[in-house]
């Protein structure tokens, strides 16, 4: 077992590592692969728009953007453990550890605004999953086992239809019926933390948890009942009937833990993702998350800033793997830890 | 949805009977895929998906035409649509026999051209996305398959590297950063913007394609037909491409049909956030994000987003049809 933990943990190291690189190559190797000068990307990166050719090359040079690419990427993994300071001529900036970013924009760093908008994307992705994991599994399981009854039909109807509607399309439409049209709901762009009044908060995202659910409950049910239909038909079942369980210890604990294992490993991915971020989601109800962050970034063409959040995004979806894959062992007792 | 196996329809009553007379008549054998066909055929909602998925690749390619008969260019603005005090459309919506789907806000431009011209964006893109993603992912995945070994654990690594990545910020970022240079770029405009979805989409998603066929390969080059191959002297590309590649058409077809909707989903996710296709140049996911602010004008967001749904819908349907048709050991 510790073999196989320090195995996992070093894999995600290595994950990181890989991520980090593939990162760094989108913001700073692709753009001058696609022929963009370095001047042109430092006046990009600073936002420097308004000056002097003279200004922005001597900014460039004093940044280190002339530097060779594995200098930048050393100097920018060092800014990510030890801080940074941006020294532009004119001015310092500091940027403290974790220094994921500075943007001379809004001549501020990164990171602390990242941990502003971390709750409301915590909240709305832990609040989601809950309801998408029950929803979409028990439904799963009863349409496998009353396979080709009437709720069976039904619930794959819908479920496909589920996951053929784009989020930003049901959850305009919500919007308008329940929060504009009959006013249950909070309107778009509410949000209040849970530490100020819990019942406003589960209020207010009342609506944004339910319809980014749907989508995902949809693909559950589906990749659910498809698991049971194959565990039910597996040696052991017939084996664990034979024995004489009853038919319910039969259902959860054989049928289900096997096929619950895929469907573990496709929910730490989610939900890492949307930890990260629910872009979407976040953009339809104007949630400010770190999604909703994104998309500013990029509106405002602020590279820093995305660069941050695409660093985080991929954090969470490594330590999410990283759970999965402990979790894994537990589950399923068929997975070897050798 | 009926099992593939239901045995309801008529040829299917005629079955027996042929099979009885066969003492007259020589046995015809059928090809696998025209087994595939027949399943297929029996099967009215994968057929109805189908029909649609046809309409549509129609549409998008007579979409000149169809504007040309049915509606007004997708670009036009017709003020005098508009209620100069609400600047909403006049009646509402605007629908009519002159405008089929009403006009937007504000401007009036006709929005069934404008839903007609997204399906070209749309199926363009997805197309040539999944292209790509196929064709890196059957290389890939036959070659991790076959030659086993160091290959194998170096492709499989990078793909589950690949499958990890947060695609959707990825992305975004990619055509955001890229986006920012257009200035500096050789291609610009919608074409540099469409060639950037195609490369972002197809290249992210390969690994999904990858996977599978790599899967498949490693069973099949275990198969008799493979060592018989061998052992009459046929090479590795001869047996890659000659004895293995012909097998794995059921799931290459199955997988690509499938990612097509996806693809379609992340198009129109990607122009919604404004980082795809820019307007004026009409795409469903962009007039998404226009209708946000109109929400008193329900028309207005109800089009593309059904546009979206039906096309994704389609191939869908279409896709788990052809699923069960050429795998006989899906049991749905």
């Amino acid at each position: 077992m510790v073999s196989y933990i320090i195995r996992r943990l070093i894999a995600a190291v290595l994950m990181l590592v890989v991520v980090s690189i593939v990162t760094f190559s989108i913001f700073f190797v692709i753009p001058r692969l696609a022929g963009v000068t370095t001047i042109d990307f430092a006046s990009r990166y600073v936002g420097s728009k308004g000056a002097s050719a003279e200004t922005v090359a001597a900014i460039a040079d004093k940044l280190g953007f002339n530097d060779p690419l594995v200098v930048q990427y050393g100097r920018w993994i060092k800014g990510i453990v030890l801080g940074a300071e941006y020294d532009t001529g004119a001015s310092v900036e500091h940027c403290p550890a974790p220094c994921l970013g500075y943007s001379f924009i809004t001549k501020t760093p990164v990171w602390p605004e990242l941990l502003d908008r971390l709750p409301v994307t915590v909240s709305l992705a832990i609040g989601a999953s809950i309801i998408w994991l029950i929803a979409g599994v028990a439904t799963g399981v009863v349409s496998a086992l009353r396979r080709g009854s009437f709720f069976d039909r039904a619930a794959m109807g819908v479920a496909l239809a589920g996951v053929s509607l784009p989020i930003f399309f049901t959850g305009i439409i919500c919007l308008v019926f329940f929060s504009y049209r009959f006013g249950i709901t909070a309107p778009g762009g509410s949000y209040t933390a849970i530490t100020e009044n819990p019942g406003e908060w589960a209020y207010d995202l009342i609506l944004p948890w339910i319809t980014l659910a749907f989508l995902y409950a949809a693909s559950y049910a589906r990749l659910t009942r498809a698991g049971m239909l194959e565990t039910m038909g597996e040696d052991y079942i017939r084996t664990a009937r034979a024995k004489g369980l009853p038919e319910s210890k039969v259902i959860v604990k054989h049928g289900l833990r096997g096929a619950l294992t895929p469907i573990l490993t496709i929910f730490g991915l989610d939900l890492g993702l949307l930890l990260g971020g629910a872009v979407l989601t976040e953009s339809t109800f104007s949630l400010p998350g770190l999604g909703k962050y994104a998309v500013q970034a990029i509106q405002s063409n602020d590279l820093p800033k995305i660069m941050g959040v695409v660093l985080l995004v991929t954090l969470f979806v490594v330590l999410a793997n990283l759970i999965v894959d402990l979790l894994y062992a537990v589950v399923d007792p068929r997975v070897r830890l050798g | 949805m009926s099992a593939p196996l239901d045995v309801s329809g008529e040829e299917m009553r005629a079955e027996p009977e042929a099979v009885a007379k066969a003492g007259g008549a020589p046995i015809q054998g059928r090809s696998l895929g025209q087994i595939a066909w027949m399943r297929l055929k029996r099967d009215k909602v994968a057929i109805t998906g189908g029909l649609v998925v046809v309409l549509l690749i129609l549409v998008a390619i007579f979409a000149p035409l169809l504007v040309g008969w049915f509606g007004h260019p997708p670009n036009e603005f017709h003020q005098e649509m508009i209620d100069t005090l609400t600047m909403q459309p006049k009646g509402g919506s605007g629908i009519g026999k002159d405008f089929l789907f009403g006009v937007e806000p504000v401007n009036g431009r006709d929005l069934f051209s404008r839903v007609v011209y997204g399906a070209r964006i749309s199926l363009l893109v997805a197309f040539f996305a999944t292209l790509l993603s196929v064709v890196i992912g059957t290389v890939m995945g036959i070659v991790a398959g076959y030659f086993g070994g160091w290959v194998d654990t170096l492709i499989s690594r990078a793909m589950d590297i690949f499958l990890a990545f947060p695609l959707l910020v990825f992305a975004l970022s990619l055509v955001g950063v890229l986006g920012q240079f257009e200035t500096q770029l050789a291609v610009k405009g919608d074409t540099l913007r469409i060639l950037l979805l195609i490369f972002v989409i197809g290249f992210f998603n390969w690994p999904y394609i990858g996977r599978i066929i790599r899967g498949q390969t490693l069973s099949l080059r275990e198969r008799e037909f493979v060592d018989a191959a061998r052992s009459l002297g046929a090479r590795g590309p001869y047996i890659l491409f000659r004895e293995v590649l012909p097998n794995l058409i059921a799931p290459i077809l199955i997988y690509a049909t499938l990612l097509i909707p996806t693809n379609v989903l992340f198009e129109a996710a990607l122009s919604f956030l404004g980082v795809g296709i820019q307007p004026p140049t009409a795409t469903w996911g962009g007039m998404l994000s226009a209708a946000v602010k109109y929400y008193t004008v329900p028309h207005f967001m109800f089009f593309p987003g059904m546009a979206i749904f039906i096309t994704v819908l389609a191939f869908n349907l279409f896709g788990d049809g052809l699923r069960d048709a050429l795998d006989p050991k899906s049991s749905r």
